[in-house]
């Protein structure tokens, strides 16, 4: 039953993986850019949403209303005023250029709110569950979290396959030149796509803030589950992010668990077991497009 | 009228220049060819006219205005569309979405996805597949499709006939007089010059990124336009190249 347990848990804390994978995945899918400030960003997000807390006596949740406008405003703006001069068929400016940033929010961060860890209090619905049987319980903000991550992923999907927006995210994912032929602006589709990708990781830097406590320098390692996300899900693929951040959840706290079970083990270290042999075995990811 | 008129155009990349001081003017309602051979510019030609390759010196007036220096994605607005060489459709859209982001700049006209389909009725049994599995026929229809669908004032056509058997290059050539009748003006380029001289009003041959011969098909003789094609000397075209 504890094993059980362990899967009822990481799915919920797939949803956490899974949101702070979006952002990631969309930026790489759309112009191929991969953002290594991604995980800073996210703690970015927390902070922006520490400050909206204490200065307007907001709940959290209730601050996302001002958070994630503000990021999603300076995604749109780094992009058009930044990335964009990055993007070429050579990946290495974009790594070098987000890299920096990552390293410019960290000590901003530390600057700004000192080293010491914080957390973001939504109140006694942080120890509040549901029980499902005697040895399960699922906790509402984990439950919360994956409702919300499904419910981003799923619209982000509607977007991408529905709308003109998103015909228009696909095209210049397939061919920017000819995608400008139809009257597409390229580098404004960039901004809107970074711009989205900012609001949902900033959503996942506040979840994560609800969930746990922490610090300015926290971000590396959330980039680096979110990575595996999404190379375990495949690139590009929406879904396959949701499916990514579920299985890399499980391999986490059934990791976990071993080290309960048997004393040796641990959630990070099976989840990057399951990363590296989904790397060897279907290097595209789960649910990946074939790469050209 | 004159629709588009070009003067002392350069244009290149990087270190090569592929078209050297190009003269060419085209009147609102014809068709004009460019003909001439592998590497003449033809193809540069038409990318400088829809912004995918800068201009150098020289003026582009489309309309009445210089549109040089406007980006690629704003001259569809202006009613300027591109048929790109190799077709170039969307392969993670299907037809139909394909069809659909030709309208993207949302220019008003005849053209909606119901008059496309009644000039190329073979697309329409395809619409929901991915573009990918297409042939390259079909492929072509949807390209030019795609370019109606933005309601172009001027068709830029390049290569229609490119790796197609001869029958379906026919076949796509038929619908060209309903471009015309839509009001559009077209510049389409080609490499068969009986195909070329066959649909046009006027002919302009480059060689070596220079014009050497234009006018009405029927006022050119074939040994004017082998010489103007290959650089031959005048005169010497009817021996054929060496």
């Amino acid at each position: 039953m504890e094993w059980l347990n362990a899967v009822v848990q990481g799915i919920m804390l797939g949803g956490l993986f899974a949101l702070f994978a979006t952002g990631l995945s969309l930026a790489f899918g759309v112009m191929r850019f991969v953002n290594l400030a991604h995980g800073d960003l996210a703690i970015l997000g927390a902070f922006v949403a520490v400050s909206v807390t204490s200065a307007l006596g907001l709940n959290p949740f209730v601050s996302l209303v001002v958070v994630v406008p503000v990021m999603l405003a300076a995604g749109y703006a780094l992009q058009l005023g930044a990335f964009n001069f990055t993007i070429s068929a050579d990946p290495l400016p974009s790594i070098l250029v987000t890299f920096g940033l990552g390293i410019v929010i960290q000590n901003v961060l530390l600057e700004t709110y000192s080293a010491d860890s914080r957390g973001l209090d939504v109140g006694s619905i942080e120890i509040e569950s549901i029980r499902i049987t005697d040895a399960i319980a699922v906790g509402w903000i984990p439950l919360i979290t994956l409702v919300v991550a499904v419910a981003v992923l799923g619209t982000l999907q509607l977007m991408l396959s529905r709308t003109s927006l998103g015909r228009a995210f696909r095209a210049v994912s397939d061919d920017p030149a000819t995608a400008r032929l139809m009257g597409i602006n390229d580098r404004n589709l960039y901004a809107v796509a970074m711009g989205i990708a900012f609001a949902t990781v900033a959503v996942a830097g506040v979840f994560l803030g609800i969930r746990q406590s922490f610090g300015p320098l926290d971000g590396p390692a959330q980039l680096l589950y979110a990575f595996e996300a999404v190379v375990i899900g495949g690139l590009g693929s929406v879904w396959g992010t949701l499916v990514g951040g579920l299985l890399l959840g499980v391999a986490h706290t059934v990791g976990g668990q071993f080290e309960v079970a048997y004393g040796y083990g641990s959630g990070p270290l099976l989840g990057h077991l399951v990363f590296l042999a989904v790397l060897a075995t279907k290097p595209t990811g789960l649910l990946g497009r074939r790469t050209e | 009228m004159t629709l588009l008129e070009v003067r002392g155009l350069d244009a290149g990349y990087g270190d090569f220049q592929a078209l050297f001081g190009v003269d060419v003017g085209v009147a609102e309602g014809e068709t004009l060819a460019m003909i001439g051979a592998n590497g003449a510019g033809k193809t540069t030609f038409l990318r400088v006219l829809a912004g995918q390759v800068p201009v150098r010196a020289g003026s582009i007036m489309f309309d009445g205005a210089d549109i040089a220096h406007v980006k690629a994605h704003r001259r569809v607005g202006l009613g300027i569309a591109l048929v790109p060489e190799g077709r170039m459709l969307f392969g993670s859209l299907t037809v139909r979405e394909n069809l659909m982001i030709g309208a993207h700049a949302g220019r008003p006209g005849r053209w909606r996805l119901d008059t496309v389909l009644e000039v190329f009725p073979l697309i329409r049994p395809l619409l929901d597949r991915p573009s990918g599995v297409l042939s390259g026929g079909e492929q072509q229809a949807v390209a030019i499709g795609r370019a109606l669908m933005s309601n172009p004032r001027l068709v830029l056509l390049d290569e229609v006939s490119l790796g197609l058997a001869p029958v379906v290059v026919k076949s796509l050539y038929e619908a060209l007089p309903a471009l015309s009748e839509g009001g559009a003006t077209v510049l389409l380029v080609e490499q068969d010059i009986g195909q070329a001289l066959e649909v046009a009003s006027r002919v302009v041959c480059l060689l070596e990124g220079r014009v050497s011969l234009e006018g009405r098909p029927a006022d050119l003789a074939r040994p004017d336009i082998t010489a103007a094609y290959f650089g031959l000397p005048a005169g010497t075209g009817s021996q054929g190249p060496a």
